[in-house]
C-alpha cells in the first residue's frame, strides 16, 4: 500500500453524486442543429475551413489549429454547413464567437479516417496527430495535450499521473467514463506514457468511487500495464492538479513553478480515453460525457457530441419548471451561461442545472473581519483575504506579488468565508486584469519597437539617398577623367570638374545628350561603297549646277561622338 | 570595369558609414528616467501630446519642458502612473490635448482604396501594407489607433473602428453584490 499525503486546507461539501450515477452513459440523439464554436481551448483560434452550404462528413476538419498552441475543431456529425457566423458562446461574458452551424443530414456519416501506430511513429509525428485530431484537457482547462506530450529536457518523465478524482460535487462524467470504458483510459495512457518516457504511472481516484477504482485496476491487470491504482481520500479539491500531485508523490510544487519541472505530469481520464479513441479508432474529438445534474428529474451523463444546444441535452433528464440557469461545471468553480441554448463544448464536463430553491443567491457580502478561515482552507497555500483586499483596491502588482495567479479559483476561500465575500470573483477580476494590461504592454513594446525602427530607416534612406547622389557624382568624375582624349574641348570641363563636382555633372550631362543626340541622327550616308559614293558626288554635282545647292554638305561621317560647338 | 568596382566600392563603403553612423546615432541613449517615462506612455505614437512620438514627449517630460497630462491615449491612469513615477501632482487630462477615447483600429474600405500610398507614408508604426496603386490595408494588430493616416487619405476611405470586445478580451467586472447572485 502506498503512503499517501495530505495537500493543504480543502473542504468537505456534500458530494451529491448519486443521482447521476445510476444509469449508464447514453448517448445524446442528433440534435437538428449543431453549433460548433472554432474557439475551443487554449491558444490561437482555428480558422474556418469551410464555407455556409458545403456538407462535411463526421469528423472533417472543420477549423485547422492556428499555430501550435491551438487546438483543431471537427464537424460532430455528417450534414450541411448552414452558415459559419457568431454565435453566443458557452462563456459567462455572453458573448458571441466565430462558430461552424451544421444541419444534421441523419446519417451521421464517417470521413475517411486515419489510424496510427503510436509505436512506430516519431514523437513529432503523434504531437501533430493529437494536435489536429483537436484533442484538449476534458477536465475542464481546455488546454492543448499535445503541449503536455512531452518529456521535458531530460527525455524522461519520473511520474505520470492520471486524474480521476473528480472532486467536485455532482460532476460524475470521469466516474462513469471509468466504470464503463476503464480498458480505452488505460491504452489511451500506455500511448501516454510511450510519449512522456514516464518511470511510473499513478491513477489517482477518490475513495468515494470503488466502482471507478475497481473497474480501472481490472482494466490495467487485463491490459499487462504496470500502473497503480490509488483510490485517495475525498476532499474538495483532491482533483486540482498540483494537490492530486501532493497527495500522491508528496511533491510540494511551489508557488509559481510547474509540476513537470520536478517530471511530474498530470493528465485527465477523459483525455487519455479520447487519446486513445483518436489514435486507435482515428476518432477526432467531436464528442464528450456530460453530466447533468441539479434541478433535473433523472441526473445522468451522457454521450455529447460537441455544438449540441445544452437545453437538448437538459430536456432529455427533465428539466423543472422553475429552473433559472445553467452552470457549466459544478457548484463551487461552475461559469453561469448566458442562456440555455448555448452549445455544449470540449470543457464542458457538467451543465449544472440550477433554481433559485436549489442554490439560493447568497448573503449579502459583508466586511472581511480578517477571521483567516479562508488562509485554512486554501489548498494553494494562499492568503486569499490578502489577495481579497489587493484585488478590491485594485493593487494588482501586490496581488500578483501574492502569487494570485497560483490561485486555482476552486472556491474553499469563498466556501468558507463568514462574510459571504465572492473572493473568486475578487481574484478573477484581478486576474483579467493583469491580463489585459500584459497584452497592453506587449502591444505597446511592439508599437515602440516598430516605430524607432521606422525612424531608424527613414533616417538611412535619407543618407542612402545622399550617399547614391555622391557616387553618381563620382562614377561621372571617373568616366571623364579615364576618356579625356576624345576631344580636346570635353577634357576643359573634366579638369573643371575636379573643382566643382557640379559643373562637372552638368557637362557631363550635357556630353552624353549630345552624344545621344549625334548617335540618332540618321547616318545612311555612313560606310557607303564607292558606287553609291560616286554616285552622290554626281548627284550633288548636278545639284551645285541647277544652283538649289544645300548650304552646307552632310556632317562629316565618324565624328558624331564629340560636338564641341555646343560647348558653354 | 574599373569604374564598376570603384563606384561599387564607394557604395559600400558610404553605405557601411552611414549604417555605423546611425547605430551609434540611434543606440537607445538609455537615459533611465526617459525609458521610465517611455515605458508609462502608451506608444500611440499619435503625437497629440505636441511631440513627435511618445520618446521625444517622455525626454520633455524628463527634462520638465512639458506636463504629465498631455497625451490623451494614456488617459487617466497613465496620468496617475506618471504623477506617481515623477512624484508631481496629478492633474486631469488637459483639454488642448484631446480627450481619452476607447481603443480603435484604422480600417481601409477596401473598394475606395486608390493605392496613393499616402497613409503608408503617415502611418508611425509601418502597419499598413500596400503598393503603389494596389488596394492598402491595416494589419490590425500592428496599428496603435493614432488616427494618423485617417487625414491625409485623399478618397476618406479610413475609418477608426472602436476594437470589439471578444471571449479573448473580456475581463471579469468588479465583483458588486447583484453580480454574486449569479453563481
Ligand atoms: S474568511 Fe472571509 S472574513 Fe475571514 S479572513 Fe477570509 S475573507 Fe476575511
Ligand atoms: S479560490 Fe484561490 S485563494 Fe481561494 S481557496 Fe481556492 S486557490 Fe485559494
Ligand atoms: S499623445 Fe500620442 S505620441 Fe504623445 S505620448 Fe501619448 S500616445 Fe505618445
Ligand atoms: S494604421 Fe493608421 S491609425 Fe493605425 S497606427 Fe497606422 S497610421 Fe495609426
Amino acid at each position: 500500500m502506498r503512503s499517501l499525503f495530505r495537500f493543504h486546507g480543502g473542504v468537505k461539501p456534500a458530494t451529491n453524486k448519486a443521482a447521476s450515477t445510476s444509469e449508464p452513459i447514453v448517448k445524446a440523439p442528433l440534435p437538428p442543429r449543431l453549433v460548433v464554436p472554432l474557439h475551443q481551448s487554449i491558444g490561437g483560434t482555428p480558422h474556418p475551413l469551410v464555407r455556409a452550404g458545403q456538407r462535411v462528413l463526421k469528423g472533417e476538419l472543420i477549423g485547422a489549429a492556428d499555430g501550435n498552441v491551438s487546438s483543431a475543431v471537427h464537424a460532430p456529425t455528417s450534414g450541411l454547413v448552414t452558415a459559419v457566423e457568431p454565435a453566443l458562446m458557452a462563456h459567462p461574458s455572453g458573448l458571441t464567437m466565430l462558430s461552424v452551424i451544421i444541419e444534421p443530414d441523419g446519417e451521421d456519416r464517417w470521413a475517411e479516417l486515419d489510424r496510427l501506430n503510436y509505436k512506430s511513429t516519431p514523437p513529432d509525428e503523434l504531437r501533430d496527430f493529437v494536435r489536429d485530431a483537436g484533442i484538449v484537457g476534458l477536465g475542464g482547462a481546455v488546454f492543448p495535450t499535445h503541449l503536455k506530450m512531452n518529456p521535458g529536457r531530460e527525455g524522461r518523465t519520473r511520474t505520470l499521473v492520471l486524474n480521476g478524482a473528480e472532486c467536485e460535487p455532482f460532476i460524475t462524467c470521469d466516474d462513469m467514463l471509468m466504470r464503463e470504458r476503464a480498458a480505452g483510459i488505460v491504452k489511451g495512457t500506455a500511448i501516454l506514457r510511450h510519449l512522456l518516457q514516464a518511470d511510473e504511472v499513478l491513477i489517482g481516484i477518490e475513495d468515494n468511487k470503488p466502482e471507478a477504482v475497481a473497474a480501472m485496476q481490472t482494466a490495467v491487470r487485463a491490459e499487462g500495464e504496470s500502473m497503480e491504482v490509488v483510490a485517495i481520500p475525498t476532499r474538495y479539491p483532491a482533483g486540482g492538479a498540483k494537490q492530486l500531485i501532493r497527495v500522491l508523490t508528496g511533491i510540494e510544487v511551489p508557488h509559481g513553478r510547474r509540476s513537470t519541472d520536478f517530471g511530474v505530469q498530470c493528465f485527465n481520464v477523459g483525455t487519455a480515453y479520447a487519446v486513445f479513441e483518436a489514435l486507435t479508432c482515428g476518432h477526432p474529438l467531436i464528442s464528450r460525457i456530460v453530466t447533468v445534474a441539479g434541478n433535473v428529474d433523472r441526473p445522468r451523463n451522457y454521450e455529447v457530441l460537441i455544438g449540441t444546444p445544452m437545453s437538448d441535452v437538459v430536456r432529455l433528464s427533465g428539466q423543472r419548471t422553475d429552473t433559472t440557469r445553467y452552470l457549466m461545471g459544478g457548484p463551487m468553480m461552475g461559469m453561469r451561461m448566458p442562456g440555455f441554448d448555448v452549445p455544449v463544448v470540449k470543457a464542458t464536463n457538467c451543465i449544472l442545472v440550477a433554481s433559485d430553491a436549489l442554490f439560493p443567491p447568497p448573503p449579502p457580502e459583508q466586511a472581511c473581519i480578517r477571521c483567516g478561515e479562508c488562509a485554512r482552507a486554501c489548498p494553494a497555500d494562499l492568503q486569499p483575504f490578502e489577495l481579497y483586499w489587493f484585488s478590491r483596491a485594485k493593487n494588482f502588482g501586490k496581488a500578483q506579488e501574492y502569487n494570485l495567479f497560483d490561485c486555482i479559483e476552486c472556491g474553499c476561500c469563498a466556501y468558507v468565508c463568514p462574510s459571504h465575500i465572492p473572493l473568486v470573483d475578487y481574484y478573477r477580476f484581478s486576474k483579467s486584469e493583469i491580463w489585459a494590461r500584459e497584452r497592453d504592454k506587449s502591444a505597446s513594446d511592439q508599437a515602440r519597437e516598430r516605430f524607432e525602427f521606422r525612424n531608424f530607416r527613414q533616417e538611412r534612406e535619407k543618407e542612402e539617398k545622399a550617399a547614391k547622389l555622391a557616387a553618381k557624382a563620382a562614377e561621372t568624375r571617373a568616366k571623364l577623367a579615364t576618356e579625356p582624349a576624345v576631344d580636346g574641348a570635353a577634357a576643359t570641363p573634366a579638369a573643371d570638374a575636379a573643382e566643382d563636382p557640379k559643373k562637372a555633372l552638368i557637362a557631363a550631362a550635357l556630353a552624353r545628350a549630345q552624344a545621344q543626340r549625334a548617335a540618332a541622327q540618321p547616318k545612311n550616308t555612313d560606310n557607303l561603297s564607292a558606287e553609291t559614293q560616286a554616285e552622290i558626288e554626281q548627284i550633288e554635282a548636278r545639284r551645285r549646277t541647277t544652283g538649289n545647292a544645300p548650304a552646307s554638305g552632310p556632317a562629316p561621317a565618324g565624328t558624331g561622338a564629340s560636338a564641341p560647338d555646343t560647348q558653354p | 570595369m574599373l569604374s564598376a568596382l570603384l563606384v561599387m566600392t564607394g557604395i559600400a563603403i558610404v553605405l557601411g558609414a552611414a549604417l555605423g553612423y546611425a547605430a551609434i546615432r540611434f543606440k537607445v541613449e538609455g537615459d533611465p528616467l526617459v525609458e521610465k517615462i517611455d515605458a508609462i506612455l502608451p506608444q500611440t505614437q499619435c503625437g497629440q501630446c505636441g511631440y513627435p512620438g511618445c520618446k521625444p514627449y517622455a525626454e520633455a517630460i524628463a527634462q520638465g519642458a512639458a506636463e504629465i497630462n498631455q497625451c490623451p491615449p494614456g488617459g487617466e491612469e497613465g496620468i496617475r502612473k506618471l504623477a506617481d513615477l515623477l512624484g508631481r501632482e496629478f492633474k486631469p487630462l488637459s483639454e488642448e490635448h484631446g480627450v481619452e477615447k476607447p481603443k480603435a483600429v484604422a480600417v481601409i474600405d477596401e473598394q475606395t482604396c486608390i493605392g496613393c500610398t499616402l497613409c503608408i507614408q503617415a502611418c508611425p508604426v509601418d502597419a499598413i501594407v500596400g503598393a503603389a496603386k494596389q488596394m492598402h490595408t491595416v494589419i490590425d494588430k500592428l496599428c496603435t489607433g493614432c488616427e494618423l493616416c485617417v487625414a491625409p487619405c485623399p478618397v476618406d476611405c479610413i475609418t477608426m473602428t472602436p476594437i470589439p470586445e471578444t471571449v479573448e478580451n473580456w475581463k471579469w467586472k468588479y465583483p458588486v453584490v447583484e453580480l454574486r447572485r449569479v453563481a
